[in-house]
């Protein structure tokens, strides 16, 4: 049997690695389908319905599977992290309680007019659940960061002993809501997702414009495909940039704020100053590998580099290193090479925007088939890079659930068994990649049936006619 | 002094927030039951029906809402999280291995209906409708097992009550996914829904006498709660609902018999919540005063509540009208 901290914490991990990427999808996907509705409605062009009828059906795939993987998550905190919801509850329950009351019931209910009532209601309520859908899926996201911001980054509370307890109660709401870190998470991580889902557009759409123009193979519905690598270079052009600069001021917060952190990124052990960024790090052994430490990771580096990105341009500043930390520390490894990994792919994705836009700009889109296979293998790389990117922000607190308050092991709950928590642990492992595989395989036959014919004007002129949504043998 | 200190200070116009709160997330519990209870009683009567277009026609009627519904579910972990935060963690804790029940069969009876649409094979359909008829089942049977241990203050996951009330939420839940599939389709169809809601009727008043017989036997402390005039006033409420179930069931009055199966699902949450007071976890020795959040994000949470709560109703009002009827040919899931 696990110990159940350890079973815990893998679980909590797992079921969270496998939630993120259905949200990550319909935040994402949000906006393009606000756009595409619009545009369907005003311009009544057939490939604007085409573009939000078959993103539609993702979407509502995306839902179903991030709603069920989800709700394990919010009575998760109950069922293995109780010590912590007993002593953070009155902080952190709140925002979950929003999140459900206000964004979770504005997408669930408006989904089901945007998926299903295409026929039933008008233009303008059409519209409305569209944007309805679109910013209950954002909201979402503001009351769960502002749940984990304040994790990070804890402000406006007290600790009281009630009950031989030690409480967090909230005295100040607007520095515990408001807390410094929400801000940069926020912008970062939604960034993230449609940059994630314009990865995923592009990538779909380079591989039928490769088979069609560069292979040769007859592709139905050609010009949607196109049309879809177009806007997904072009949103990819928009967020990939600014990724990578709001990235940097948010390590630069990181450093400010959870040193501990930022040293773990950095694997700097002994403080120092003048420490070089790696940008390409090799390790020089198998043990440099699973212990990276700054001093001996052979790699090609910006001297100073670290320094100057931690204080914002000094690159004699002082990091301070691990073993300044009392504790255990986190696993450095893990969150340096996850960083790494993530700091890599943003760049590589500024590439492939530059790239795509240059090519596109001379007219050469659709026939440079080095381009199209870039896009298609990076077409699940944002999702990736999102991954990594929580990686850094969970394990690289670690030890700490709420950091400097209290540690993750003194957060799970005090009557769990090892039994209890390997049995669930295994069970989700099964049920959690079951349900990736499914999800995957479903999401692949919408991609093969292709987008539904449609002739522009049979929605509006035939409301008698039934279209369903979220079918793909219709 | 500051609005927060204020705020801080005592109740929003001194109202009990703590009682307010417990019987809101009975109210929240008891919308979950009514609301996803009718799409578990559909996937329940999903399995009596050979027919492929009518087991379209039960998907179809369930489609646009369920995932609506099951948020209900997600705002009682919240709110019992925001207000209980203890209860919330000794509850679910203690009960480990039934909430990962709970959240499995959820899983599966969310996820089938939507696999169901994705092919349309035989094999496939046959073991997405399995799926989705072992998902109906089994969820309100573990809330059931669930609210009945919360109840006792039970600390073991299988106890005769909890299984007793499991079986009666079951029935409910068919009661209430009748008389709401009544109300979406047309024909045959719509005949042997009532003969299947006059079952499920009969079989849900057996298992509430068997519940409260149960809970005599089982939990001594209890038999006062039994006899007090809320309780009793709740159990004959029950028997009037049916009552009117029954008759409205006869006569066609589709509306009347749905609001009857709602008023059911509410009378036993009533029930549950009556005999708990003041109690709110009675293994855990909590009580409604001693497990309430401090008055500072007690009010904030008040005041969010009775601002979001009635927009909320607002969106179902709207999903509701948007697809009131009965479900026309050809509409799928």
């Amino acid at each position: 049997m696990i110990d159940p901290v350890l079973a815990s914490r893998l679980q909590f991990a797992l079921t969270t690695i496998v939630h993120i990427i259905f949200p990550v999808m319909s935040m994402g996907l949000a906006p393009f389908l606000v756009y595409f509705t619009w545009k369907d409605i005003r311009t009544g062009e057939p490939i604007y319905e085409q573009l939000r009828r078959f993103w539609t059906k993702i979407f509502a795939v995306s839902f179903v599977v991030g709603t069920v993987t989800g709700i394990v998550l919010e009575f998760e905190f109950g069922t293995n992290f109780a010590a912590f919801s007993t002593t953070a509850g009155e902080l952190f329950g709140g925002p979950l309680a929003l999140e459900g009351m206000m964004a979770f019931m504005l997408e669930a209910t408006f989904l089901g007019v945007f998926v299903f009532g295409r026929e039933r209601v008008g233009d303008a309520l059409y519209m409305v659940s569209a944007v309805a859908v679109g910013l209950g899926t954002w909201l979402s996201a503001v009351w769960i960061l502002i749940a984990n911001s304040w994790m990070q980054t804890p402000r406006g509370y007290e600790l009281v002993t009630e009950n031989d307890q030690v409480i967090v109660t909230l005295v100040d709401p607007i520095a515990a809501y408001a807390n410094p870190r929400f801000p940069w998470m926020f912008v970062h991580m939604q960034n993230a997702a449609v940059e994630s889902v314009a990865l995923f557009m592009a990538g779909l759409g380079a591989y039928f414009v490769f088979r069609h123009h560069v292979w040769g193979y007859p592709v139905e519905n050609v010009d949607f495909w196109e049309t879809t690598l177009k806007f997904g270079l072009i949103a990819l052009i928009v967020t990939a940039p600014l990724q990578v600069i709001h990235g940097d001021l948010y390590a630069r917060h990181v450093f400010e704020t959870q040193p501990q952190k930022f040293a773990a990124m950095e694997a700097v052990w002994v403080t120092d100053t003048y420490v070089p960024e790696y940008i390409v790090a090799f390790p020089t052994s198998l043990t440099d590998l699973l212990d990276p430490r700054a001093k001996s990771v052979f790699g090609i580096g910006i001297p100073g580099g670290a320094s100057w990105l931690a204080s914002g341009g000094d690159p004699q500043a002082t990091i301070q290193g691990l073993e300044e930390f009392e504790g255990p520390q986190p696993p450095v490894a893990i969150v340096f090479w996850a960083f790494r990994i993530m700091v890599a792919l943003g760049f590589w994705f500024i590439l492939l925007a530059v790239w795509g836009g240059y090519r596109w700009w001379r007219g050469e889109l659709l026939e440079d088939d080095l381009l199209h296979r870039a896009l298609m293998l990076s077409a699940p790389l944002g999702i990736v890079a999102v991954e990594l990117g929580w990686i850094v922000t969970e394990v690289g607190r670690q030890p700490w659930v709420i950091q400097d308050v209290m540690r993750t092991s003194d957060g799970v709950s005090p009557g769990l068994t090892g039994a209890e928590a390997t049995l669930t642990l295994a069970g989700f492992a099964v049920v959690y990649l079951g349900l990736l595989t499914l999800y995957a395989y479903v999401v692949a036959r919408i991609v093969r049936a292709g987008p539904p014919d449609v002739d522009g004007s049979a929605a509006r002129d035939a409301p008698e006619t039934p279209a369903s949504e979220v079918s793909v043998d219709d | 002094m500051t609005d927060v200190d204020a705020l801080a200070a005592e109740p929003l116009f001194g109202l009990p927030l703590a009682d307010l709160w417990f019987g809101l997330l009975f109210f929240i519990l008891g919308t979950f039951l009514f609301l996803d209870g009718f799409d578990f009683g559909a996937g329940a009567l999903f399995a009596t029906r050979e027919d492929a277009e009518e087991r379209e026609q039960l998907l179809a009627a369930i489609g646009p809402f369920w995932d609506g519904n099951e948020v209900w579910l997600v705002v009682f972990g919240g709110a019992m999280f925001a207000a209980f935060p203890s209860v919330y963690a000794n509850l679910f804790s203690r009960h480990y291995l039934l909430m990962f029940a709970i959240l499995g069969a959820l899983i599966v009876r969310g996820l089938s209906p939507e696999m169901y649409e994705q092919r349309h094979d035989e094999t496939w359909q046959t073991w997405w409708g399995r799926a989705f008829v072992v998902g109906s089942l089994t969820a309100p049977f573990f809330l059931g097992m669930f609210t009945a241990n919360w109840l006792l203050g039970a600390t073991t996951i299988v106890t005769l009550p909890g299984i007793i009330v499991g079986l009666a939420l079951v029935a409910l839940t068919v009661v209430d996914g009748a008389a709401f599939l009544r109300l979406k389709t047309r024909g045959d169809l719509r005949d042997d829904l009532r003969t299947d809601g006059y079952r499920a009727l009969a079989a849900y008043l057996v298992l509430v006498v068997a519940t409260i017989g149960s809970v005599y036997v089982a939990a001594p402390d209890l038999r006062a709660g039994l006899f007090s005039a809320p309780v009793v006033a709740l159990v004959v409420a029950t028997l009037t609902l049916a009552g009117v179930y029954a008759m409205a069931t006869r006569e066609d009055r589709y509306y009347l018999a749905f609001g009857a199966a709602a008023g059911l699902v509410f009378a036993l949450v009533g029930i549950v919540a009556g005999l708990m007071y003041p109690a709110i976890d009675r293994a855990g020795g909590l009580t409604v005063e001693s497990a309430i959040v401090s008055t500072l994000p007690l009010n904030l949470m008040s005041i969010g509540a009775a601002i979001l709560l009635p927009l909320v109703f607002g969106y179902f009002a709207v999903l509701y009208s948007t697809f009131s009827g009965p479900i026309e040919a050809g509409e799928s899931y």
